[in-house]
């Protein structure tokens, strides 16, 4: 067989992908007919950048989601002859297979594993942007609102963990002999605690005069939020629904950690910002508890900045997951995650640059889209 | 101003003590000192021998205690073997008498491990090399950054505003291990590559700067960096080119490029100062990739190294280094700031 040219390899890439692009069309196609009842998310399809910044997320979504369909081989699947193999290459002894974009220093698929690596990356950046949220708003409420020595003692730790190089807190936090000490999961166990917190009083101020409603969902707040805390902080869940690699687990948890403080400096800055207003002075006349007045007319009012910054915050947490990788840090060398990929690549960069790009360009993708999504969000949000 | 930078100051101390503090705790840990051990003897050693080669060393006391050393609070250790052999924290070959105590607070920062030299001659070693880089990436990034944001932001909204805009968008969602890579590719590599210049920046460190081997680390560096500065740039030119005196100058019979540099530049450039400072530390994490994709020797180098082989006073050095510039730069940015906008007082 010959090798394909690059027309041929494009080709054969697109069609690949057709479960995304059906995807894709189906939700731009019932988002844009429905746009003028989404709220926020329709209005993004009013701005361009906002438009192709959406598209290249959930492209890059649909590609995780489908990617046991799209990818041709397993990611760690190793084929001999294919070593260094240029893209377009036949697979040896098999008839009609290639490797559309050429094989690595261990023989396996780059385009299966950048397609693999795609899920690596949108199941952890998300999640752990979720939870560093979760923390900042839980402790930048409070430290803004009531300000007083908790904001001074809280903003001193956020600053010191902010003052660190990024590189030298993972270097320090992820590395195996930290996860023998347990350091990982006592870390794992504060931070999680954080979202169950934030539910429980989000529920408790809001059907404050409404016990039964209240019963209800802080029964299933605990239980559910218990679980799944059991499961993924000690890996101890009594199911087994829930559980983390230790491995993950120190990623998750320090990429958590290094967010955590700057959300916290944002809705800190916003609090006493809104603090300010009418309707803040309203709701105290009214006798409304300082809980009821941060998490129900502070925090839905400081909503627009806090999107804008989720989605620039995934974009980040990508490049951090990615720099992990990169120093080789956390993950196993069998990953097919975009850092680690690059990193393995890039020793011989000069002779084969194949590797090393596909991965790197898909990263750039992804945090470009969520950036450009985070613009035109920003745009809208500024319209209202 | 007196108590404002007392107060700064103190918190700078505070900060860099807790920051210290908890690096010597993380690497003191049991398993760390154990990866120690085996990484400078012999990777085949029995629990028994790592304990004896930490003994010898002086490991085994105390974290808080030999912390204490670090800072000079606390007089060092010493040991007197079967031979007479005076070994210990302050012991340095041809020394006559051995101080009582040598730690930061007496100017010694210590011995590394890895590079068995003594901390302070690395450092400034290593950072000299760094600080050309931080030099040429300014040179580069700055002007560039500011000239982007100022054409983006001089005209809202125009062809030319939405294609620099996208071309700042991008720069910032390309890390330098991404663009390093590209660029590497694309300039350097022998297969497909331009072969313009070298794809390591080995040979500046050792034999001298050339723009053969330095122009992809700096570039890299600066293009990441750049994106950033320039929206900020764009944004307050833009919000500077809607001000009522700018109206005035145009109505005047003022030409545009006139307006530009005589009446908007200077206004519009107080807010890019206090980002283009706080990039600073963000380009410390900048460095660390990029000297370790283009194997140049300088701190982000030494870093890596220190990090990943647990060379406890080398890397508490370079952390009391990367918490100094942090905190210095947002001292100064701050300071900066107030003194380019007279509307704000410190006190």
């Amino acid at each position: 067989m010959e090798q394909l040219t690059l027309l041929e390899i494009i080709w054969r890439i697109l069609i690949q992908l057709i479960p995304v692009w059906v995807a894709l069309i189906a939700v731009f196609a019932v988002s844009i007919t429905f746009k003028s009842r989404l709220g926020l998310y329709g209005k993004l399809f009013n701005s361009s950048v906002g438009m192709i910044g959406l598209g290249i997320v959930l492209f890059w979504i649909f590609t995780a989601l489908f990617a046991d369909i799209i990818a041709p081989f397993d990611p760690i699947e190793q084929i001999s002859g294919m070593k260094h193999k240029k893209p377009g290459w036949p697979v040896v002894g098999q008839e009609g297979a290639f490797y559309l974009l050429g094989g690595d220093n261990l023989a396996r698929d780059v385009f299966s594993r950048v397609i693999h690596g795609s899920r690596t990356v949108l199941s952890i950046a998300p999640a752990a942007t979720v939870f560093a949220f979760m923390v900042g708003i839980t402790l930048g409420l409070p430290a803004g609102y009531f300000h007083g020595r908790l904001d001074t003692i809280l903003s001193f730790l956020a600053n010191m963990v902010l003052a660190f190089p990024v590189i030298l807190l993972f270097y320090l936090l992820v590395t195996p002999e930290i996860r023998t000490t347990g350091i990982p999961v006592v870390l794992a166990a504060v931070l999680f605690l954080f979202p169950i917190i934030f539910l429980v009083v989000l529920f408790r101020t809001k059907y404050f005069v409404q016990p039964q409603k209240l019963t209800i969902y802080l029964v299933l707040t605990m239980t559910i939020g218990l679980w799944v805390y059991s499961g993924l902080a000690f890996n101890s869940d009594p199911l087994g629904v829930w559980s983390m690699d230790p491995n993950l687990l120190n990623i998750f948890v320090s990429v958590v950690f290094v967010n955590s403080p700057t959300v916290f400096r944002i809705v800190r800055g916003l609090t006493m910002d809104i603090k300010t207003r009418d309707y803040v002075a309203a709701a105290q006349t009214r006798g409304e508890g300082p809980w009821y007045i941060m998490l129900w007319e502070i925090l839905p009012n400081a909503r627009g900045p806090l999107i804008v910054d989720f989605c620039l915050r995934i974009g980040y947490t990508t490049i951090l997951l990615g720099t992990l990788g990169f120093f080789g840090l956390g993950v196993s060398p069998e990953s097919p995650d975009w850092g680690s990929t690059i990193n393995e690549g890039r020793k011989l960069l000069a002779l084969f640059p194949h590797p090393a790009l596909p991965p790197a360009l898909s990263l750039m993708s992804l945090v470009l889209g969520l950036n450009l999504l985070a613009d035109g969000l920003r745009e809208q949000s500024l319209k209202d | 101003m007196l108590s404002f930078f007392l107060k700064r100051f103190g918190v700078m101390i505070l900060t860099a003590f807790c920051l210290t503090l908890v690096v010597f705790y993380l690497t003191n840990l049991e398993p760390n000192l154990e990866k120690l051990a085996k990484t400078q003897a012999n990777m085949r050693m029995t629990d028994e021998q790592v304990a004896s080669w930490l003994d010898d060393r002086g490991y085994s006391r105390p974290v808080l205690l030999r912390y204490g050393e670090w800072l000079g609070i606390v007089p060092g250790w010493t040991l007197v073997d079967e031979d007479g052999k005076l070994t210990g924290r302050c012991v340095r070959k041809g020394q006559e008498v051995t101080p009582r105590f040598c730690g930061v607070l007496q100017g010694s920062l210590g011995l590394s491990t890895v590079f068995s030299d003594e901390v302070s001659t690395i450092i400034a070693k290593r950072l000299a090399n760094t600080g050309w880089l931080m030099f040429w990436v300014m040179v580069v990034m700055v002007p560039s950054a500011l000239l982007v944001g100022v054409l983006a932001g001089m005209r809202e909204g125009s062809r030319t505003d939405r294609t620099l805009s996208t071309f700042s968008i991008a720069t910032t969602a390309t890390p330098e291990y991404v663009s390093g890579v590209i660029f590497i590719v694309v300039f350097a590599s022998s297969m497909v590559g331009l072969k313009w210049f070298k794809g390591s920046a080995t040979s500046a460190s050792d034999s001298g700067i050339t723009f053969e081997n330095f122009t992809l680390p700096v570039l890299t560096m600066a293009l990441y960096g750049m994106g950033y500065i320039a929206r900020m740039t764009r944004a307050s030119m833009a919000e500077v080119m809607t001000a009522q005196y700018i109206r005035t100058a145009r109505l005047k019979g003022v030409s545009f490029p006139m307006i530009v540099i005589k009446h908007a530049l200077r206004n519009a450039l107080i807010a890019p100062f206090t980002v283009i400072m706080l990039q600073f530390p963000w380009l410390l994490t900048g460095v660390v990739i990029v000297e370790t994709l283009f194997n140049y020797k300088g701190f982000g180098w030494t870093l890596v190294q220190a990090a990943s082989n647990n060379d406890i006073e080398l890397l508490l050095s370079c952390s009391v280094v990367a918490v100094a510039v942090v905190l210095i730069t947002q001292l100064i940015s701050d300071i900066g700031y107030v003194y380019l906008n007279p509307r704000i007082r410190v006190t």
